[in-house]
């Protein structure tokens, strides 16, 4: 580990915290309909956005407010018409244009367009296919580009509308889904997008529509150079934190990533909405100490795990040592665990990198997290497990951190036999089963279908796997190849994308399941969350008293801290010491 | 639920138009003007014809050129339609067995050298497409590419020296010598006599 290792590290995070502020009051403003500076040139889209698609508008011009259960059908119906839109591109992709290289539609089964819909319309974009082999320059950029904003928007309205339910009181209204859609669409993801764009750009990210290109190497070999239109995902790519690569390498690949400067870009625009929103969130309920203290809370743990994948990706391993690898870094090679990592990046960028992307639902990958070391390699999938609140995806950091703070409330609140509150809002039994839902629901998906993968046995000349048992798709012998499934379940629902990509997912069996762990991860997560917003909205603000619980200082962090820690551990802990753990114990 | 499934289709569609045609279409057009070289790839063309990328690498296997990283992408490595690592774990046989094959192979190309194998120089790339390698890994090379061009090796590592980028703003990342670039250099300034 190295000074300048260090120092890149807190480089990063001093960016995030300068834009916190700035972005979470613009974003809070945008949220509630008020001008902003982008209003002038987006305030007669917006419109023309809800005049064209039929959004009720309310008197005064507005679009109608919308009680939770209809605000939930909101997004239901729209989650599930834009996933059959892109389950037909990609069927249909020989026939559509933007197709040079003439993909047919042989490429993508029914099976993994499911997975593939299923994957971008919840911002898992996990891939269980390679790109540049796959698909069309068309369903890149009018599916998955399109998916990339959509999920997004959609996930940072759902936080907002949770947030209003403790903002409102005595209302039924939680806002309106199309509404937040559009704003969060139009004045955050697509302008920050347009300028994230054209930076990574220069950087060398390529942006064409060009069949690829032959050239003949110095020592005389055909060599074919993939092309695309990638800036324009990448941005958005980062930006919502959805994670899929237009490449198989994903942020690894030189034509996503070019250089150090393009990788604190895309490292920088995983965090920044997500941190922002934290402020937001503070502004809304009328107390930024409120969203200050989830920021230091998420502070911590991402710090926790930057140092823990950073120690031992620099460590290394007894094998690598053994065959005369340097593993210490010096001023002309970075030494250590370079196997799956680029020369670029070296350690410190490829551990923050694992450690920014898991904290996130991003998923995106500068490096291979599968040649990870044992507990390097346990940072992002204990990420995921904590449930990708550390920052987290846009919105879905936001409100899963939300509903540990109702639990942590709740812990403290069953410790002094008073019922809890959080920002004025009794926390009674309706809150904290929803949440306790949604946290079951997750844990159950990732170990049931993990467990099910690494038992399930496969007769020969089935539709669903190859014969043998379904563990047998793994890349890696023993504990590691229980780890790669557990972190495709983990990854698929925690809506996270990235992947232990050794594992061949791509067969009828991983695809469905895994597009059902997805869609489990995402909804039924949202769900009762979207419960919690509504009854919450309804309830009266209770004055703070002497009783009353402060939820912005140092001992609620520690607590929900603690929480979060707990509650990940003790979910996981049997699995993991089964895969990265005993796999460090083999070293 | 059926009363929101108007604007959800619309919705849809007029996003699809918007930021799935306008906007990739758009950041194209602009790009293009802009970024011309980078937009398309980076291209280096030699005599007229395109001779690689600057940024994905490719296969030198001949001692008069500094050698890549090893290569996961397709069945021959350096395959820029097949980008991707080894996903071998930490504790997989087939890795050691990989490492201990290529430590060996690297001491036996370059017998001058006798310190640690440079971290990058054995193992592959996330990509499969490293452009570059460490500049310790470049200097371990620089005796055997000066043997195999008739040139000092002082000679070499001037045009290694010349052509190993530092950190970004002197900060970002690691520094790193581009292999292309670098063998391209080579032809120019020690070309090999035949």
């Amino acid at each position: 580990m190295t000074a300048n290792g260090w120092l890149q590290i807190a480089l990063f995070f001093a960016l995030i915290l300068a834009c916190t502020k700035p972005l979470g009051v613009f974003i809070a403003s945008v949220m509630e309909g008020k001008r902003t500076f982008l209003s002038p040139l987006l305030g007669p889209l917006e419109r023309l956005t809800y005049r064209v698609c039929g959004v009720r508008l309310d008197a005064e011009g507005q679009p109608e407010e919308q009680t939770w259960t209809r605000y939930s059908a909101a997004l239901l119906a729209f989650s599930g018409f834009s996933a059959v839109l892109l389950y037909a591109m990609q069927r249909m992709q020989a026939w559509l244009p933007f197709n040079p290289q003439a993909f047919s539609q042989n490429n993508v089964s029914p099976d993994l367009a499911f997975n593939t819909s299923v994957s971008f319309t919840t911002n898992t974009n996990w891939q269980s296919y390679v790109p540049e082999q796959t698909l069309s320059y068309f369903v890149q950029m009018a599916g998955l580009t399109v998916h990339n904003f959509l999920s997004a928007a959609a996930g940072l309205g759902i936080a907002v509308a949770l947030v209003r339910g403790f903002a409102r009181q005595s209302v039924k209204t939680i806002g309106n889904f199309w509404a937040d859609l559009t704003r969060a669409t139009l004045y955050v993801l697509l302008p920050a997008s347009v300028i994230a764009a054209l930076v990574l750009c220069s950087q060398g990210v390529i942006q064409n529509l060009s069949a690829y290109t032959t050239v003949t190497t110095l020592e005389g070999v055909k060599q074919v150079i993939a092309q695309g239109p990638v800036a324009s995902q990448e941005a958005i790519k980062m930006l919502g934190t959805n994670g899929g690569g237009f490449f198989n390498a994903n942020s690894a690949h030189p034509f996503e990533n070019p250089t150090p400067f393009s990788n604190l870009i895309e490292m920088f625009l995983i965090f920044l909405i997500p941190a922002a929103l934290t402020y937001t969130f503070g502004k809304m309920v009328r107390d930024t100490r409120q969203g200050w203290a989830l920021f230091a809370a998420m502070t911590v743990l991402w710090l926790g795990g930057v140092v823990t994948a950073y120690y031992f990706e620099q460590k290394g391993t007894p094998m690598l040592a053994k065959a005369g690898i340097a593993m210490q870094a010096d001023a002309a090679q970075s030494g250590g665990n370079m196997e799956g990592k680029e020369t670029r990046f070296g350690i410190a960028n490829s551990a923050l990198f694992a450690t920014a992307t898991t904290d996130a639902s991003c998923g995106a990958v500068n490096a291979m997290h599968d040649s990870f070391t044992p507990l390097g390699g346990l940072v992002p999938l204990f990420n995921i497990q904590l449930g990708e609140v550390v920052f987290g995806g846009v919105g879905a950091g936001l409100y899963g951190m939300l509903m540990f703070a109702i639990l942590a409330v709740f812990i403290s609140g069953l410790m002094v036999g008073r019922t809890p509150e959080y920002l004025g809002k009794k926390i009674e039994q309706k809150e904290v089963k929803m949440a306790m839902i949604a946290m079951l629901v997750l844990a159950a998906s990732v170990l049931l279908f993990a467990g099910a993968s690494s038992v399930a046995p496969f007769v020969k000349g089935g539709y669903w796997n190859a014969p043998g048992p379904a563990a047998a798709n793994t890349n890696n012998p023993g504990a590691h190849g229980l780890s790669e499934i557990l972190y495709a379940y983990t990854s698929a629902t925690g809506n996270n994308g990235s992947a232990l990509a050794g594992l061949n997912a791509n067969t009828p069996w991983y695809n469905v399941t895994l597009g059902l762990a997805m869609l489990i991860g995402r909804f039924l997560m949202l769900l009762p969350l979207l419960a919690v917003a509504g009854s919450l909205a309804a309830k009266r603000q209770v004055p703070v008293s002497a009783g009353t619980f402060p939820t912005h200082g140092p001992l609620f962090v520690g607590l929900l801290i603690g929480v979060v820690i707990i509650v990940g551990a003790l979910t996981y802990f049997p699995a993991l010491s089964l895969g990265p753990i005993v796999e460090h114990l083999m070293l | 639920m059926l009363s929101e499934l108007k604007p959800a289709i619309l919705i849809t569609m007029f996003f699809t138009l918007l930021t799935g045609i306008f906007y990739p279409l758009a950041i194209t057009g602009a790009a293009q003007p802009l970024f011309h070289r980078q937009a398309n790839g980076s291209l280096i063309l030699v005599n007229g014809e395109p001779a690689g990328s600057e940024l994905i690498g490719q296969n030198f296997a001949k001692p008069e050129y500094f050698h890549p990283r090893p290569s996961a992408a397709g069945m021959n490595g350096y395959d820029p339609t097949a980008s991707g690592g080894s996903n071998l774990g930490p504790t997989n046989p087939a890795l050691s067995d990989r490492l201990t094959k290529d430590a060996a192979q690297f001491r036996k190309d370059n017998p001058d050298f006798d310190g640690p194998i440079p971290a990058d120089a054995v193992t592959t790339s996330a990509s499969g497409l490293d452009p570059e390698i460490s500049p310790a890994n470049a200097l371990a090379q620089a005796a055997r590419v000066a043997k195999a061009r008739n040139a000092s090796r002082a000679e070499v590592e001037s045009l290694v020296a010349a052509n190993t980028a530092s950190r970004d703003f002197g900060v970002l990342g690691e520094p790193r010598v581009n292999v292309l670039k670098l063998n391209l250099a080579l032809d120019r300034s020690l070309p090999v006599k035949r």
